[in-house]
């Protein structure tokens, strides 16, 4: 038996993971271990039951939303790279990141990749705008039973409205980061994880 | 030459009157050689020592940060005024999902404690390396005495404690109902869950024996293996409750029910909880018979926390003397993950770990209040006894191990953020906001 997360995940996986996301060697071997405690078949990629099984996933208004941006379009597992490349998104921007030469690729957990990563979760169908039906979905989720279709349809309009510069009753992805432009992007979409 | 049959069935039978000597007669009358109590104590060497070989890898990945959903969305809001929906609501969201997604209190419950430092059994061995050639010849070491020289030990002891249970309370039952008989009854049952305790090399510390139950009550206690049976059995006597087994069990069981009356359920009736709680009723309101022990969480949890305690048991009515059991990991992981090992893998691991060491704390007896239902008595005590055996104290189902959580916590989480975007005060409103109706009409 053994240390069952070290000896199946080897060195040189850890170390492309560590370039792709930015996470840390000791890091990576606990997410691991994590990954593989939720891999309840044991096969090396988790299901979306397999999210499920957490009751505070499950309950989490947008959880399906969550679980969904694991799964790229059409599939139904996803493996542990595709798994650390989204929780990637939720790493905090480090001190010494933040002045980065931008010439190279931007890591995953840029300010404007958390947004895209957030932008992407109301714009189900990729058509880079947000559009009304998409919008009333992502609220009707949040709210429940406890809100009227009507009141719910204005507070999307009055979003809509507020947020739409070039009249097209949608909002783009550029829209979408002015409105949020005041907001800490770097603290709400990001998870403290220890080194 | 001598035949080998009769040298084997000579010493077999040294080893059987060995045995009778020095572990049975001594649990007839409840004292103890001080063995096992030798044997904890350079167990306890002999691990702090491998500690310091040890290089040892972090636990905890996240750090959480507490704050309400009232509060991170007002911070998301910045200088916006009124309560309505912004496009950054969704952020709270978002983070939470993902903090339990890589770290959540629930399912950890419903596995093995993950030890702080190695204690030489390969099965707890989740966060080491390997490490140096000293360590491997101590953990071989350990392997050959729990294999070969504890293991045998533990399985002809638990061989004879359940045929001496059989027959001893089978011959008892045929007596007729007097006191002598009951006494009978209990030395018969308290000498199977002695010789069962020698069996495991279990060191069972009690802590306030004033508080011990007392007949006609219900003792409840928090629940992380069959073994809690055993450890509480050890110090008196109790009626069991449970499901009519067939097999081995079934067997038991009705042998157990000849010299005194537990409470056993068929299946069927299991389902009608009004049948239960008058049954129980029944036998407690009867002051003459044994407290009844039952384990309100309904499921084994790793004994890092105490779930949430089914109200069933508090509404029977009579006293409640709560216990708190806790297990030292150190020797052993007590607890039975029943979804990844069945009972007799669960057993043949429990016998060849170093010991079961637990502390079992009675708390003072308590009832319910006038003002209080079931289950807000269930919370009462399940807060004093995670508080006694210092386990913590959690609102969420055992249940969920197996089944789904259900939908209504979700219309919670939808209901409080609701009232967040229509109510008249908003956000700046930082306590929790009752829920609120559509205001419009």
């Amino acid at each position: 038996m053994g240390s069952r997360a070290s000896t199946l995940l080897r060195e040189e996986e850890i170390e492309e993971i560590k370039k792709e996301t930015g996470f840390s060697h000791s890091q990576i071997t606990r997410l691991y271990s994590r990954f593989s405690s939720l891999d309840k078949g044991e096969n090396g990629t988790l299901s979306r039951e397999d999210f499920q099984r957490i009751p505070e996933l499950a309950i989490n208004p947008l959880g399906d939303r969550i679980i969904n941006a694991f799964f790229p379009e059409s599939e139904d597992q996803v493996n542990f790279r595709g798994f650390m490349r989204t929780l990637a998104h939720f790493r905090p921007i480090e001190d010494n990141e933040k002045n980065k030469d931008h010439t190279a690729s931007e890591p995953l957990n840029s300010r404007t990749n958390k947004l895209l990563f957030a932008f992407r979760l109301y714009d189900l169908d990729r058509d880079d705008k947000i559009s009304r039906d998409e919008l009333l979905q992502v609220l009707r989720m949040m709210v429940g039973v406890n809100i009227s279709d009507e009141q719910l349809g204005s507070i999307a309009d009055r979003t809509i409205q507020e947020a739409d510069q070039n009249g097209d009753s949608s909002i783009s992805f550029n829209e979408f980061i002015k409105v949020l432009e005041k907001v800490d992007v770097e603290q709400k979409m990001s998870i403290r994880f220890l080194h | 030459m001598e035949d080998p049959w009769g040298t084997a069935l000579a010493l077999f039978q040294v080893w059987i009157s060995v045995l009778l000597c020095l572990v049975m007669l001594p649990a007839m009358f409840g004292l103890s050689l001080g063995v096992t109590g030798v044997y904890i104590q350079i167990l306890v060497q002999i691990l702090e020592v491998s500690r310091h070989m040890l290089l040892f890898l972090a636990q905890w990945i996240i750090h959480r940060d507490g704050g309400s959903m009232a509060q991170e969305m007002l911070e998301v809001r910045g200088s916006r005024p009124g309560g309505d929906f912004t496009l950054g609501d969704v952020f709270y969201f978002y983070k939470k999902g993902m903090e339990s997604l890589v770290d959540d209190q629930v399912t950890q419950c419903f596995s093995s404690e993950e030890l702080a430092s190695w204690n030489l059994l390969t099965r707890t061995n989740q966060n080491f390396r390997y490490i140096s050639l000293r360590l491997t010849v101590i953990w071989g070491v350990g392997v050959f005495v729990r294999y070969c020289l504890l293991f045998p030990l533990r399985i002809t002891l638990a061989t004879i404690s359940f045929t001496w249970l059989v027959i001893s309370t089978t011959l008892v039952g045929f007596l007729p109902e007097t006191s002598a008989k009951h006494w009978l009854s209990e030395v018969a049952h308290l000498m199977f869950y002695r010789i069962c305790a020698r069996g495991l090399s279990a060191t069972i510390r009690y802590h306030n024996k004033e508080n011990r139950p007392k007949k006609g009550g219900i003792c409840v206690a928090n629940h992380t293996t069959p073994i809690d049976i055993i450890i509480l059995a050890n110090d008196r006597c109790y009626a069991m409750v449970g499901q009519v087994h067939g097999g081995l069990m079934g067997v038991i069981q009705r042998s157990m029910v000849r010299s005194c009356p537990h409470v056993w359920f068929e299946r069927t009736e299991m389902k009608d909880r009004n049948t239960v709680t008058n049954r129980l009723r029944e036998h407690v309101t009867c002051e003459d018979k044994l407290p009844i022990l039952i384990f309100p969480e309904g499921t084994c949890i790793n004994n890092t926390s105490v779930m949430m305690f089914k109200k069933g048991s508090f509404e029977i009515g009579g006293t409640i003397y709560p216990v708190a059991i806790k297990y030292d990991p150190r020797f052993g992981d007590a607890f039975w993950n029943s979804a990844k090992y069945n009972m007799v893998s669960y057993l043949l691991r429990t016998m060849t770990s170093w010991a079961i060491v637990v502390n079992v704390w009675y708390l003072p007896p308590m009832t319910r209040l006038d003002q209080e239902d079931a289950s807000q008595f269930a919370q009462r005590v399940k807060s004093a006894i995670a508080l006694k055996g210092g386990l913590i104290d959690m609102a969420w189902d055992g249940g969920l191990k197996r089944a789904r959580v259900k939908d209504s916590l979700k219309e919670e989480q939808q209901k409080m953020y609701s009232s967040m975007i229509v109510g008249p005060d908003g956000p700046s409103d930082l306590a929790a906001t009752p829920p609120l109706l559509d205001l419009q009409d």
